[in-house]
């Protein structure tokens, strides 16, 4: 058993597919037409075999009273892990992204949070640098 | 028995726990933090207390006038705010000892 396929609850398929292909690089895996939405799946480009991350309409009524709640206490629904939090906190910043919390040192990582444009918080992971790493 | 209300007992009530005082050192890197933010910075300090916990500590500390909550957009940010800590500096200080007035 493996997990394969997680999704993001997105309030419009095409700027998601924007922001999650263009601004951080991800690679369109499925792209299906299903009614008036898309069966959409993006990947890593450094695990393309790896787990796809649907981008899935928000309209269920049950979605916006749930990511709202938890983006007003700034807690993020999908984790991304990279080589260096403090580098992409400028670029993704200086692309119009907004950051909830900064690059910060949390133990053996640092850790920063940003907006997705699309409804949900995610959090971008990296090891501390070398030498700065806590106890 | 006639007890004076001097109007800090909640000041007092909200710095009488280890686990708010932390909450203001956590405050004291930054303005503008989100519940999940303080969270973490306080799993990094050792505190595990759950998320409830904390926002339960953070509205009490906000009773007191010691954590000011904002929203902006779409996010609740938390400000400290020692304002309210400034009668205490003072008032057990003689005379002589107010270098600040």
């Amino acid at each position: 058993m493996k997990v394969t396929i997680t999704s993001v609850f997105v309030d419009d398929q095409a700027k998601a597919l924007d922001v999650y292909t263009r601004l951080l690089g991800f690679q369109v895996r499925q792209d299906v037409p299903l009614g008036e939405h898309r069966w959409l799946t993006v990947v890593s480009p450094e695990d393309p075999d790896g787990v796809e991350l649907l981008l899935e309409p928000d309209e269920h009524p049950a979605v916006r009273p749930f990511v709202d709640a938890l983006t007003a206490d700034g807690i993020p629904g999908l984790v991304l892990t990279v080589d260096d939090a403090a580098a992409e906190h400028e670029r993704l910043g200086a692309l119009g992204l907004t950051f909830t919390q900064p690059p910060t040192p949390m133990g053996p990582v640092v850790t920063a949070v940003f907006d997705d444009t699309c409804g949900n918080l995610v959090q971008l992971v990296s090891a501390a640098p070398a030498g700065d790493a806590q106890p | 028995m006639l007890v004076v209300d001097d109007g800090q007992d909640e000041v007092f009530r909200a710095l009488a726990d280890p686990t708010r005082r932390a909450l203001l050192d956590a405050l004291v890197a930054r303005d503008g933090q989100t519940l999940f933010e303080l969270c973490t910075r306080m799993a990094d300090t050792g505190v595990t207390s759950s998320r409830q916990a904390i926002s339960q500590h953070l509205d009490v500390l906000a009773a007191a006038g010691l954590v000011h909550v904002r929203r902006q957009g779409r996010y609740r940010l938390h400000d400290l705010d020692t304002t309210p800590l400034l009668p205490l500096r003072r008032r057990w200080l003689r005379p002589d000892e107010r270098t600040d007035r």
